[in-house]
């Protein structure tokens, strides 16, 4: 009995390569100045959202009539549950219930970035089934991709509406309502990947061989996705957070009583003129998180992905 | 050429149908009898009966299909139950807000655009460079509605320049119109200008490596010749390109504006539409964009040939 068949030979080869790359180009990426100025704010940001209960909020949902419309820096006297009352400096002022802004920022950290990480995880894994197939399967692809062509020609903030408004709003409809419209350009970029991987030698190597389809796709073809799908992860995750915002500031998104940054503002409308601190301090919280992931996003496709920063 | 626009004609057909379904299907997906929803919470049994009819619920759904699309073929676009009114008589009194806005947010955005682009490539790595890629990614990330309201606040609550909210039909008063939509439009503009300032950076700073531009230069024509006419006209269909695929943004984008602006448009519309559950106009709506999106892309397409001669279909 021989040792080794050919077609380990081809795997181990095309292995070593693509892990020996994947590395250096990892190493490279942590090393990228974007990479590292957007990944410690989000880091940032993750540790806000994870420790909120501990950096000097109060209850988020708890409403206190006589301390409605608050300007920042206010000190109120408010009431504890044993009946005294106690001084309390509002940091970011409270909304026109009462609610402490501060510990409704803070915790909105919480809501952006699950919505975040659950629409990029959950459009790259569903449109990488979807464009594996079809770039795989002949017959599928003519289907597959008329019914991504015919999606994407809704614009993406009008389907997730109309998603929204066929189930009424919650998290999971939410973020089933972002997910749908980034699904399309996930297939895309996938299918685009598998037509031009499936022309290399070590892959046409790999079917001579006799290697079968499952092993060809997750050894030979899926390796080649990981790159581009982590730059267009982070682009999902930041447009899938202000998307949310979009939605909750519209009335549409998550519930009101859940407090995320789009909620908390659309609170805020109406008394903007005499309050804008509702709408600000979100709004800041909101544009640096979105920025750090398109920085750190930029950063990674420049290390990772290099062919697509040409083109861009 | 018109080979071409027959061909292209012919392959929107089925992206059409695709936005179709989806639009015909979501009446059907949501819980509860379509004709109960579309009627309202305060119908009676009877008008709900008469909407069945009409609609053919009680057919097979791909008659229905034909029905509903044979109706929309026809410009009939059904009836919204909230605003008691035929959804097209709704959608023709909210276009002209939205129109201007886009309009009026092209023009900004293009010309403030194009020249930052140009001028980026042309001092590729300067401080103008990075500036411009800075106020790009940061374009990117400030949501249209946080601009908006940092917007209003300085300029109509500060400095108490312009108006904060509302809007003038352009017949009406053509200055208080004016007054009211720059800063709408600048607002929806600043995702524009970071999307085709970095592509016209791009797309010129592959161009201005060609060989024909260092001709140009040997030849003695000036640098703003070389660069408006040699560069930039090259560098003019992956610009033509974004600026077509930026326009579902600024639909998404018009919707937000709109609301905080409380301009009447159709983004408000919808937004209102899908408050009170109002199908036939959310589903209107929809079909509409989808349209005017999948339209002014295959305009677009057809354009390249007036930018760039060697395109030949």
């Amino acid at each position: 009995m021989s040792a080794i068949t050919p077609e380990e030979i081809v795997d181990s080869a095309s292995i070593a390569a693509a892990s020996t790359k994947r590395k250096s180009l990892w190493a490279l990426a942590v090393r990228n100045t974007a990479v590292i100025f957007g990944g410690s704010i989000l880091l940032v940001m993750l540790a806000i959202a994870i420790l909120a209960p501990f950096l000097g909020t109060v209850d988020p949902t708890r409403i206190d009539p006589a301390a409605r419309n608050k300007p920042p820096g206010t000190e109120i006297t408010f009431r504890l549950d044993d009946g005294q009352t106690a001084k309390r400096v509002v940091l970011m002022g409270t909304d026109s219930l009462g609610r402490d802004v501060y510990s409704r920022v803070l915790y909105g950290t919480r809501v952006s970035l699950v919505i975040g990480v659950a629409v990029a995880v959950a459009s790259i894994a569903i449109g990488l089934v979807i464009g594996l197939v079809s770039g795989y399967v002949r017959w599928a692809d003519g289907i597959i991709m008329r019914i991504m062509d015919g999606l994407m020609a809704i614009p993406g903030i009008l389907l997730a509406i109309a998603l929204v408004s066929i189930w009424r709003a919650g998290l999971i409809t939410v973020i089933f309502a972002i997910v749908v419209p980034d699904v399309p350009r996930v297939v895309r970029l996938v299918r685009s990947v598998v037509l031009t991987v499936r022309e290399e030698p070590y892959v046409e190597g790999a079917i001579s061989v006799g290697t079968p389809t499952w092993t060809l796709m997750f050894r030979h073809i899926l390796p080649n996705t990981v790159a581009p799908l982590i730059v267009q992860g982070t682009f999902i995750a930041a447009a899938a957070i202000i998307a949310e915002a979009i939605l909750s500031f519209l009335g549409i998104g998550i519930p009101p009583e859940i407090p995320s940054w789009g909620n908390i503002m659309a609170e805020g409308r109406t008394l903007f003129r005499v309050f804008p601190h509702n709408i600000f301090f979100p709004g800041i919280f909101l544009a640096l998180t979105v920025l750090a992931i398109n920085v750190m996003g930029d950063g990674l496709r420049d290390t990772l992905d290099p062919k697509m920063s040409k083109k861009v | 050429m018109l080979d071409f626009i027959a061909r292209r004609l012919i392959a929107i057909i089925p992206v059409l149908t695709v936005v179709a379904v989806f639009v015909f299907l979501m009446l059907r997906l949501t819980p509860g009898d379509p004709a109960a929803v579309i009627a309202g919470d305060n119908a009676t049994s009877d008008q709900i009966a008469d909407i069945r009819t009409k609609l053919g619920l009680d057919e097979p759904i791909w008659t229905q299909f034909v029905i509903w699309i044979g109706n929309i073929l026809q410009g009939n676009f059904g009836e919204s139950f909230f605003f008691k009114k035929t959804v097209a008589e709704l959608i023709a009194q909210r276009v002209e807000p939205t129109l201007a806005l886009a309009v009026c947010t092209l023009i900004i955005a293009i010309t403030v655009a194009v020249p930052m682009g140009v001028l980026a490539a042309y001092r590729h790595g300067s401080l103008i460079d990075r500036f411009v890629m800075g106020f790009s990614v940061l374009g990117f990330s400030v949501p249209v509605f946080v601009i908006g309201y940092c917007l209003i606040y300085v300029f109509a609550i500060e400095l108490g320049w312009l108006p904060v909210q509302g809007y003038v039909r352009i017949g009406v008063n053509f200055w208080g119109f004016l007054e009211r939509m720059v800063l709408p439009s600048i607002t929806l503009a600043v995702i524009f200008v970071a999307l085709i300032a970095r592509m016209t950076r791009a797309s010129v700073l592959e161009v201005l490596n060609e060989d024909y531009i260092r001709t140009a230069r040997a030849k003695g024509l000036s640098n703003r010749v070389v660069l408006m006419r040699h560069a930039l006209r090259n560098a003019a269909v992956p610009i033509l390109t974004v600026i077509g695929l930026g326009i579902a943004g600024l639909i998404g984008g018009a919707v937000v504006t709109e609301s905080v602006y409380g301009l009447p448009g159709l983004g408000r519309l919808t937004v209102e539409a899908v408050l009170s559950r109002d199908f036939p106009t959310i589903q209107t709506v929809i079909l509409l964009f989808s349209v005017v999106y999948v339209v002014i892309n295959l305009l677009i397409d057809i354009s390249y040939t007036l930018f760039d001669p060697r395109i030949r279909y």
